[in-house]
């Protein structure tokens, strides 16, 4: 392992906890500024954290060990997934531990296992949300794949360092099988992320949450760390659309200096990914739970339909 | 820059069978019609770059005589016959969604096996556009069978007359003009003569559903 | 001046013309003057022929060959007894109030735009023209079909119409894969499409396109042909129509689209050198016989069951060429002849009968005979010579149809016997007390004119002893031409 290999691989991990909070805050910031509202601020999820850091945390009487260590767990998740995702660097050391395939189940453990956590204390609403989760994720997981497959068959390989490094070096060229896959992981990430039109995270209403649901039970540092886990996922999966489908400012192995310019490259890209997604946000309306096969079936096809129009065209 | 416009052509196929795509699944009519005027959008945008690419001039004449014929005349009449048949609102109930993109899939799967050893005797900018123009016609096919009422049979079946037309401009450059002028002339027609149709099955049925119309079957 | 632009100007000028004034009273002779007109110039057509050999016109864009030659006559003269039988029919369908003036003019001005789209298809050397003209075949006929407007009949033209759109588009992605296999090899892509061009180089397209192509060629053109399984139009337009449109379509349109068929097919098995077409062929034919004797059974409206009969007849002729050699082309070409003048013969009687008694319904037609001997013959004498009774010539087409197959494909035989069978139970035990039932219906005053019955009849009972040397020569020239020499 390099030294500059190493440095790269730290500075994206902290990177990844430090801005992922920001970014959270930025999204909601931009949610009320086109609701007309006066925002709490970009820093809210900092302190939101700070707060939730510093109380004591509250276990139902009947919960078992599981309840206590998924939220260690899913943070785990997410802080591999995000180490493992180019975000500034395509020199990453640990991320021959994983590839694309791999990140998705890596995402996959974090939800078993906060589904089971949910269900563990027994509460209707647990039970509840960790079904709704459940079966979204069933429908999200397939049309994940199969975008990270139209990548993997353009560049070649599986390994996202390596779809990253061919995507931001060929020469330009029309993909329509890659503009599917840009719309097909869009809709996934809002589905994954608990967004508006398929879950509304600032929502308690029981008729229609789904995440909310799942984490009622947790309090304390339990809380902030599932709050911190959440934060990252919507920061993984931005830096991995970004890498994806706009991988020009990534610094590569050979050039570690690049990653200078590879911080504010990243922090502009996520700046307008943040404002477009509560753009989206503000402007849809949250589906019936019942259409959401519906609108992530519509993610597959498209995913489904890329590939096969890379078979077909070559392109 | 040349091979950038070429691969605008693969960019319009593309659109072309998602847009078929989202008219299988579409429940208003009104954005059925809508969905059919970008499908014909689509459909001029990439004759009018094979027209480019290969400087075949008689493309661009059956570019403007089809932007004329789909973006203008067709839904300007469709628009027309369902605001006098007061349908413009109405929604269809199509049996599930999902199954239905599954079975689309599948067309698309076995459009493409089909497509590919032919596409590869063109020598065409566009024959790797064929499969796609057979999978839309599949779909419109599908988009047929699955509907109950006049105006969606009637725009799948348009439909799939645009994804001909993609057919013979992928394959070949375009039919031979006098051929292309008779076929428009046949479309124009038969849509005419359908218009004329609904009215008289809603005089003879108050509805504009099909399943009244299964009442002739072997006993 | 080329008596071919006569052929198919004389009915464009009378749709023309019929548009104009098609509801006065005079229209229905105006109807049979033109269309007699066009099967005189037929006729001088065909003199000409038969003295110059094949001619084209118009820069090769149509021409005459062995092959449609006779498809020509025999339409332009199917279309000028209709056009008589439907004088007096559609005469009285007006007294009856089922046809307006307003409806009258539709009906003459369509009848002629009919027989103009089946001559052009037929004399056309343009694949992209011939599919152009079997559309609009469709769109003439189809706003006829609902001309009662009747909830049925409506139902019947709007299956007709969407399932002959999907078809007909079906033989048109055919047709441009066919211009793609031909801009091949043809470099001058303006005349890839014509026919004479396209059999000239037939065995250099490249057959994987082109066995493709036929797959759709034939699914497209099947469709109007009425190959089960995509013949579901067929009997409900055949059976809600005026009757003088359900014997063109039955006796006429048929047969056209079973010419283009045979088209593709040609170019077809020079492209491949290999029995890919005929085998297909042979397999829609057979199950088209065997399914459509099956379902002659179940009907209760005559003609819905002359209708499924036409299918069958169809199915036997796509099965005769399906089998290809020089005996079952002869024997087929025979088949389609017989099968258009007796077919139209029987919807003519029908016609009458169904009038008088005023219900399709068989079981309520009863004693003919009785109530009007010439439409009892009439339908008896059809129906004994449909079903190929020995003097008329069906028997012979028929009996050439089966030697061959026991020759060639034994195992069909029993299946296609069986086929035949059944259907003669069935439309015999249908037709039997029709003719000579119990009825209390008084006799018709006025024996109706039915000589255009008679006259198809008798030809097909001429066929059956006696073919004129120059038909004999043109069937085995269009044998020889379908056999691909």
């Amino acid at each position: 392992m390099s030294i500059s290999g190493f440095l790269s691989q730290l500075l994206a991990i902290v990177m990844a906890l430090f801005l992922a909070p920001l970014l959270m805050g930025w999204v909601n910031q931009w949610r009320c500024w086109l609701q007309n509202r006066s925002g709490p601020g970009v820093l809210q999820p900092y302190r939101m954290l700070h707060k939730l850091f510093h109380k004591e945390s509250v276990v139902a009487e009947h919960a078992s060990s599981l309840f206590r260590m998924a939220p260690y767990i899913v943070f785990g998740c997410m802080v591999l997934a995000c180490a493992i995702i180019p975000t500034l660097s395509t020199d990453l050391p640990l991320s021959p531990a994983a590839d694309a395939i791999a990140l998705v189940g890596l995402f996959a453990v974090a939800r078993v296992f906060i589904s089971l956590a949910a269900m563990d204390i027994g509460t209707a609403f647990g039970t509840l949300g960790a079904r709704r989760e459940m079966l979204i994720g069933f429908l999200a997981e397939p049309a994940l794949l199969s975008v990270l497959f139209t990548a993997s068959l353009i560049s070649n390989s599986t390994a996202l360092t390596s779809i990253v490094e061919y995507l931001a070096h060929k020469e330009f060229a029309i993909y329509p099988s890659l503009a599917f896959a840009g719309i097909a992981f869009t809709m996934v990430s809002f589905a994954e992320n608990a967004r508006v039109p398929v879950d509304n995270p600032a929502t308690h209403l029981e008729l229609t949450m789904i995440h909310e649901a799942l984490i009622l039970e947790y309090s304390g540092r339990h809380l902030a760390l599932i709050e911190w886990a959440s934060a990252l996922k919507l920061f993984a999966y931005s830096c991995m659309g970004l890498a994806l489908f706009f991988p020009w400012g990534i610094a590569e192995a050979e050039a570690p200096l690049a990653l200078i310019f590879a911080i504010p490259a990243l922090v502009f890209k996520l700046a307008i990914g943040g404002f477009l997604l509560a753009l989206i946000e503000t402007l849809s309306a949250k589906m019936r739970i019942f259409r959401v096969p519906e609108f992530l079936a519509s993610a597959f096809l498209l995913a489904v339909i890329g590939m096969l129009v890379h078979f077909l065209l070559g392109a | 820059m040349n091979a950038l416009i070429s691969q605008l052509i693969n960019l319009f196929a593309s659109v072309i069978l998602i847009l078929a795509f989202a008219m299988l699944s579409q429940r208003r009519i009104v954005n059925l019609i809508h969905l059919y005027t970008w499908q014909g959008l689509a459909v001029v945008g990439s004759t009018v770059v094979v027209a480019y690419v290969t400087h075949q001039h008689h493309l661009f004449y059956s570019a403007a005589l089809t932007f004329l014929l789909k973006v203008i005349l067709i839904p300007y009449f469709l628009h027309r016959l369902i605001n006098r048949l007061n349908v413009r609102w109405d929604i269809e109930t199509l049996f599930n969604i999902p199954t239905l993109m599954i079975i689309g899939i599948i067309l698309v799967v076995f459009a493409f096996n089909v497509a590919l050893p032919i596409a590869k005797f063109s020598d065409t900018v566009a024959h790797g556009t064929l499969g796609i123009a057979l999978a839309c016609i599949l779909l419109s096919f599908l988009m047929m069978i699955t509907r109950a009422k006049a105006v969606p049979q009637v725009i799948g079946f348009l439909a799939m007359e645009n994804a001909l037309f993609l057919a013979a401009t992928s394959a070949t450059y375009g039919m031979p003009m006098v051929v292309e002028l008779g076929i428009a002339l046949d479309v124009l027609v038969g849509i005419l003569i359908l218009g004329v149709f609904m009215f008289q099955i809603r005089e003879q049925f108050d509805s504009l559903d099909i399943r009244h119309l299964e009442k002739l079957k072997e006993d | 001046m080329n008596p071919l632009y006569f052929v198919f100007g004389t009915p464009l000028l009378g749709g023309v013309v019929l548009a104009l004034i098609g509801h006065r009273s005079y229209a229905r002779d105006v109807n049979v003057a033109f269309s007699a007109g066009s099967f005189i110039a037929s006729c001088v057509l065909t003199v000409q022929i038969i003295a110059d050999g094949p001619l084209f016109a118009l820069e090769k864009q149509f021409f005459i060959d062995p092959l449609n030659v006779f498809l020509v006559t025999l339409t332009a003269f199917v279309g000028m007894t209709t056009s008589i039988f439907s004088r007096p029919y559609m005469r009285v369908e007006q007294d009856h109030g089922k046809m307006t003036p307003g409806r009258m003019r539709l009906y003459h001005s369509m009848y002629q735009f009919f027989a103009f789209t089946m001559l052009v298809a037929l004399t056309t050397n343009n694949m992209g023209t011939l599919w152009v003209s079997m559309e609009a075949a469709t769109l003439t006929t189809v706003l006829l079909v609902s001309v009662y407007r009747t909830p049925a009949s409506l139902e019947a033209a709007w299956k007709y119409f969407i399932l002959c759109g999907v078809g007909i588009a079906q033989a048109l992605f055919g047709t441009i894969l066919l211009y793609m296999a031909a801009d091949r090899v043809i470099p001058d892509g303006v005349d890839a499409l014509l026919w004479t061009n396209l059999d000239a180089v037939k065995t250099q397209l490249n057959p994987t396109i082109i066995s493709l192509a036929f797959v759709f060629l034939l699914l497209g053109y099947g469709t109007k042909v009425g190959l089960v399984p995509v013949h579901n139009w067929l009997p409900d337009a055949h059976a809600e129509g005026p009757t003088p449109i359900s014997a063109v379509l039955s006796g006429l349109l048929l047969n056209v689209a079973l010419y283009a068929v045979l088209r593709c097919k040609i170019l077809t098995d020079g492209a491949l050198q290999s029995q890919f077409a005929g085998e297909l062929m042979i397999g829609f034919g057979l199950l088209s016989v065997v399914a459509a004797s099956f379902f002659l059974f179940r009907q209760k409206d005559v003609k819905r069951m002359f209708a499924y009969s036409s299918i069958e007849h169809m199915g036997l002729m796509t099965f005769a060429f399906g089998m290809g050699g020089p005996i079952a082309n002869f024997a087929g070409l025979l088949h389609m002849t017989l099968h258009s003048l007796v077919k139209s013969a029987i919807f003519f009687s029908v016609g009458h009968a169904t009038q008088k008694a005023g219900t399709q319904l068989m079981e309520d037609i009863r004693g003919l005979i009785k109530v009007s001997p010439t439409v009892g013959w009439g339908l008896m004498l059809g129906s004994l010579a449909i079903l190929g009774m020995p003097p008329f010539g069906v028997f012979a087409s028929e009996f050439l149809i089966l030697t061959t197959a026991m020759r060639d494909l034994p195992w069909a035989t029993p299946l296609l016997l069986l086929a035949l069978g059944i259907s003669f139970a069935a439309i015999f035990s249908r037709v039997q007390p029709m003719v000579f039932g119990v009825t209390s219906v008084k006799p018709l005053a006025h024996p109706p004119a039915l000589v255009p019955v008679f006259v198809h009849l008798g030809l097909g009972l001429m066929l059956g002893f006696y073919i004129p040397p120059y038909l004999n020569d043109w069937y085995l020239q269009a044998a020889r031409l379908i056999g691909g020499q």
